[in-house]
């Protein structure tokens, strides 16, 4: 499929280098085409790279091969019905001079080109609002720059009222003091987050209302930022797994599955059949999971509490099995790169069994009271909606995207893990609106059910680890008794799985969208640059255009419905 | 003095004694302490809010309350007419069902006007 | 009855008591209704199955700090929860509860009942407008527009009522409804009237009503703690809360009181007095009657998300409103033609 691809953008560009990574085409673009070629990019109905996955820089400070300039700027692109995937890559001579915006061809750069200048000082010119997002607006310096020291801590507190961006807001909107003056009242600036009880986690929804209508919203995010992009350069590949449990931790072991099934991708490892079942059945287990919080949480919000225990009950429940597997119940830290942790415990079957039962009938009972009820079709149906080009724009994936009515999903669309072979279907909506995303995650759960019913029948035996040594620990017996099993073990503990020097981007389909996961390796144990693409960052970014002229009422149930996950957005 | 009315009037006495004493109560047993972010009215733990609660916001219902009036006083009308409906006989049946139906028409012109339109 | 200084305090010993047990335990069964409803105990650890909790969380709240924003007006703050809990209590004393238990039967109960009811639509706005708090202000402004809204179809419905038994007395409304379940004013026959298909519709306006005017859920909206975070009572903690708190039960049981006697004949036994002790005209059916239908508004809180503020408003104003006139209507109609 790449073959065509790569042809045809040989073909458009001629002097443009390109080259094929791990499914993925690399372009080296100067900055001064960068606009240009970006805009072709989208533009070209051969092409049409409607969605920007992700922006992200690199700074070669310290990398071992010398590069043309200190900083790259590396654009991830995608065309979702021809399953390609881009990557443009800038080199940026003077970050204090940056490189022209692209915020005004795709939405989701906005906020993305502002997380770029946060963490490494690259400005983008002609982008309508630079700022800091995932840091404090008090903090000094560029973290993600190699010459920031990673222990360097700095306290900031005061809180941004963030007045002139909420009326620069209002203003582009064509609204200003005297709209409201002619009926003698004022706007009101609410905010909703981050210690509030509608955003689950902390997030800051700072809303113009005229009434209860939301006439303009700025959103600030960073409050649960821990720096795991920073901390993962500081660690060994395994030892990141952990982190990656922080990510969105409503289905950590999902995260884990991203994160070495990136690394294998890299390393051209195939892993057992074995393993690859179990990840199958987890990671669609943790799919159930995360929809039963997301869709727990939504009824919450629109005041059902009674759903919330049907259908968090069952997860909790169902939390046993992952407990029983993991020795943890959130945070699993289950996977390795090679395999798996451990195997299955005796009597898996049953208990699985028994909790997709459970599952179903409890969302099957949470249906029942949301299926007919008029309360939920009047607040959900028509409020909120996304189209589908705002979708496309701000870089949605998931179930969010599907609920559009384009049925992108890359477990169909680019399969992994033998995912060709299991018969489910995509759930797709029609108008975007907030049941859509609601009834797309409960047909979701469905499916993902079968496709668990359907692996589960077809398990086969042998180890869940491969036999290779270079990345998976040497039997105890060998580390106990031969001083080579012994260096072995110590070399892969302290010195972590040697990764090729390289750069690759590799994607997962996780319960809230599009995971990936963009790598600079320098060739040693410890990644070079670690950046996620996490999906929960791209539906906030356009949160603002879904809720302005709808009701604060709409706006919580909204925030519910995209499953915003903190740990996932601010990482 | 009825008795009924001694009694009334000493369980009204009784409470308004009582519910203020829990609240003083309250203020005496509780612990008391104050800084001046203790004393902040909560707005999602946000320190710099722009505005304030005392502010001219607009309130979209005030057309309602208007109605409300109109058809409340309407409606206390009828509650004489209501009790002494079977000596009024027809003629007053169809002096309020010419009343009710003005106030209908009335209704009926608002939502057409779109006083219930929030959007 | 003699009017002694002990029976006096006696009464009103036993009045205060009632209500204020009431709802303090209705606050129990709610808990306990939600655990039903939801496939879990509910409160079990204090006392037998958390029979315990109330007077515990009564003396809990009452040795909080009860917080007072700064710059509120105090008087104001403080004032609203008293003004929250003291009309609900006070309507009490016109609940007919037999036909001797009651405290004053007034001529004009409904309408008393209905003024009350409003001054505690007062209580709401007093405590957000004095909070000085946004999201409290937001709330009051809505409880407002929704008390206002309700009140309308809910005296119109009552009209029906007070047609058929020419009567605004509570006691007298009830005398006419003591000849079996039948004879209830719920039902479309009706010994004075005939056949009245229209007597279920008021029921049910004024069941809705009701729900709405306790701002009870799927009628939240002031509360709305998932968009307003506590609404009114944001700002106020300890007892300021408890007081709001326990007089939305104190309220429920107004409102279940009113339907029962409007609608489902009071104290009467529903076979009728037949003479033998559970089957006489008694207290313990009209209590029965309210605590079954408090049920029903717990039962249907824990059923039914939240509607929005502009659905609430909506449906009174575009639907009951107008039914309740032409029900208003037909029934004044229906009760000149027999």
């Amino acid at each position: 499929m790449n073959e065509t691809a790569i042809d045809k953008i040989r073909a458009l560009f001629p002097d443009i280098d390109c080259k094929e990574v791990k499914g993925c085409i690399v372009m080296e673009v100067a900055p001064a085409l960068l606009e240009q070629t970006m805009q072709r990019l989208k533009s070209y109905p051969d092409l049409d790279f409607g969605l920007l996955l992700d922006i992200t820089a690199i700074d070669y400070l310290s990398y071992p091969q010398p590069k043309d300039a200190r900083f790259y700027v590396v654009y991830t692109l995608r065309n979702w019905q021809k399953n390609w995937l881009l990557q443009v890559r800038t080199p940026v001579a003077r970050p204090e001079k940056g490189l022209p915006t692209v915020s005004g061809l795709w939405g989701a750069a906005d906020w993305a080109e502002r997380e770029v200048y946060d963490q490494y000082g690259i400005r983008f010119i002609g982008h309508p609002d630079l700022r800091r997002i995932l840091n404090h607006w008090q903090f000094v310096g560029h973290p993600l720059r190699k010459d920031y020291d990673i222990y360097k801590g700095q306290i900031c507190y005061e809180t941004d009222s963030l007045e002139k961006e909420i009326k620069a807001r209002l203003l582009s909107k064509g609204i200003d003091e005297s709209t409201m003056k002619d009926i003698n009242t004022e706007m009101m600036y609410l905010n909703l987050g981050p210690s509030h009880p509608a955003t689950h986690g902390a997030i800051r929804i700072f809303t113009a209302l005229d009434g209860e209508t939301i006439m303009a919203n700025v959103n600030e995010i960073g409050y649960l930022h821990r720096g795991f992009e920073k901390t993962a350069e500081n660690r060994t590949y395994n030892q990141i797994i952990p982190l990656t449990d922080r990510l969105n931790y409503c289905s950590a072991m999902m995260n884990n599955i991203a994160y070495v099934k990136a690394i294998e991708t890299w390393l051209g490892l195939r892993i057992t059949d074995r393993a690859m079942i179990m990840r199958v059945i987890l990671s669609e287990f943790l799919r159930v999971q995360d929809h039963l919080v997301c869709l727990a949480a939504n009824l919450v919000d629109m005041g059902g509490l009674t759903n919330y225990w049907y259908l968090y009950n069952e997860k909790e429940a169902s939390y046993d099995l992952i407990s029983r597997l993991t020795g943890a119940r959130l945070t699993s830290s289950f996977t390795r790169i090679g395999g798996m942790y451990r195997d299955f415990y005796e009597g898996w079957e049953a208990d699985m069994a028994h909790h997709l039962k459970a599952i179903e009938k409890g969302v099957n009972d949470s249906l029942k009271l949301v299926l007919q009820n008029r309360i939920v079709h009047d607040r959900t149906q028509g409020t909120c909606v996304l189209s589908k080009e705002t979708a496309m724009t701000y870089g949605y994936t998931g179930p969010n995207l599907r609920s559009t009515g384009i049925s992108f999903d890359l477990r169909k669309d680019n399969p992994y893990y033998h995912y060709e072979t299991f018969d489910f279907a995509v759930p797709v909506g029609s108008q975007g609106d907030i049941y859509d995303r609601m009834m797309v995650r409960f047909e979701e759960i469905f499916e993902s059910i079968k496709i668990i019913r359907q692996a589960m029948k077809i398990v086969p035996g042998g180890p869940v680890f491969v036999d290779d040594h270079k990345v998976a620990l040497p039997p105890k017996e060998r580390v106990y008794n031969r001083i080579e099993g012994l260096a072995n073990h110590f070399k892969l503990i302290f010195e972590g799985v040697k990764v090729p020097a390289g750069e690759w981007y590799d994607s997962f389909e996780a319960a809230n969208g599009e995971l990936g996961f963009h790598f600079v390796s320098d060739g040693s144990g410890t990644p070079y640059k670690l950046k996620v693409r996490p999906p929960c960052f791209y539906a906030m970014a356009g949160y603002h255009e879904m809720v302005e002229g709808e009701m604060i009422a709409d706006a919580v149930i909204n925030l519910g419905s995209i499953n915003i996950i903190g740990g996932e957005l601010d990482r | 003095m009825s008795a009924e009315l001694v009694l009334s009037g000493a369980i009204f006495i009784g409470l308004a004694i009582i519910i203020p004493i829990v609240m003083i109560m309250t203020v005496m047993l509780g612990p008391r302490s104050d800084s001046a972010a203790k004393n902040d009215p909560y707005e999602s733990g946000i320190k710099h809010v722009v505005g304030h609660a005392d502010q001219k916001f607009s309130v979209k219902f005030y057309l309602l309350a208007i109605l409300f009036l109109i058809f409340d006083i309407e409606a206390v009308f009828m509650y004489p007419w209501a009790v002494s409906l079977r000596e009024l006989g027809v003629f007053g049946l169809i002096e309020m069902t010419v009343f009710i139906l003005l106030l209908l028409t009335g209704l009926i012109y608002i939502l057409k006007k779109g006083v219930l339109n929030w959007r | 009855m003699s009017l002694t200084l002990l029976n006096v305090v006696l009464a009103v010993f036993i009045a205060i008591c009632f209500v204020g047990a009431n709802a303090a335990y209705l606050v129990w069964c709610e808990r306990k209704g939600a655990g039903f409803y939801q496939r879990r105990p509910g409160p079990m650890e204090n006392g037998w199955w958390g029979l315990l909790q109330p007077p515990i969380d009564g003396v809990k709240l009452m040795t909080k700090q009860l917080l007072i924003p700064g710059g509120v007006d105090k008087a104001i703050f403080m004032v609203a929860p008293v003004l929250a809990m003291f009309p609900a209590l006070i309507s009490f004393v016109t609940i007919p509860f037999s036909d001797n238990i009651v405290a004053h039967p007034i001529d004009v109960g409904v309408l008393v009942i209905f003024a009350f009811a409003a001054l505690g639509g007062m209580s709401l706005l007093v405590a957000g407008w004095g909070s000085r708090n946004k999201y409290s202000m937001i709330s009051s402004v809505r409880a407002v527009s929704q008390t206002v809204a309700y009140e309308i179809p809910l005296l119109i419905t009552t009209i029906t009522i007070v047609m058929i038994s020419g009567s605004l007395n509570l006691g007298d409304i009830v005398q006419q409804q003591l000849d079996g379940f039948l004879s209830w004013n719920v039902w479309p026959l009706h010994k004075e009237v005939g056949f009245n298909l229209l007597m279920p519709v008021s029921f049910l306006i004024l069941f809705v009503c009701s729900v709405a005017e306790t701002n009870r859920a799927p009628f939240d909206l002031g509360e709305a703690e998932s968009e307003l975070v506590a609404g009114f009572h944001t700002e106020y903690s300890s007892m300021g809360f408890g007081l709001f708190f326990m007089g939305e039960y104190a309220n429920i049981v107004i409102g279940s009181c009113l339907i029962t006697i409007l609608f489902l004949g009071g104290w009467s036994c529903p076979f009728g007095d037949l003479g033998i002790f559970p089957f006489t005209h008694n207290v313990g059916w009209f209590l029965l009657k309210i605590y079954l239908i408090i049920f029903v508004f717990i039962w249907i809180r824990w059923t039914f998300p939240r509607t929005t503020i502009y659905g609430l408003l909506n449906l009174s104003w575009k639907y009951l409103i107008p039914i309740s006139l032409f029900n208003l209507l037909l029934t004044a109609g229906l009760l000149k033609v027999f």
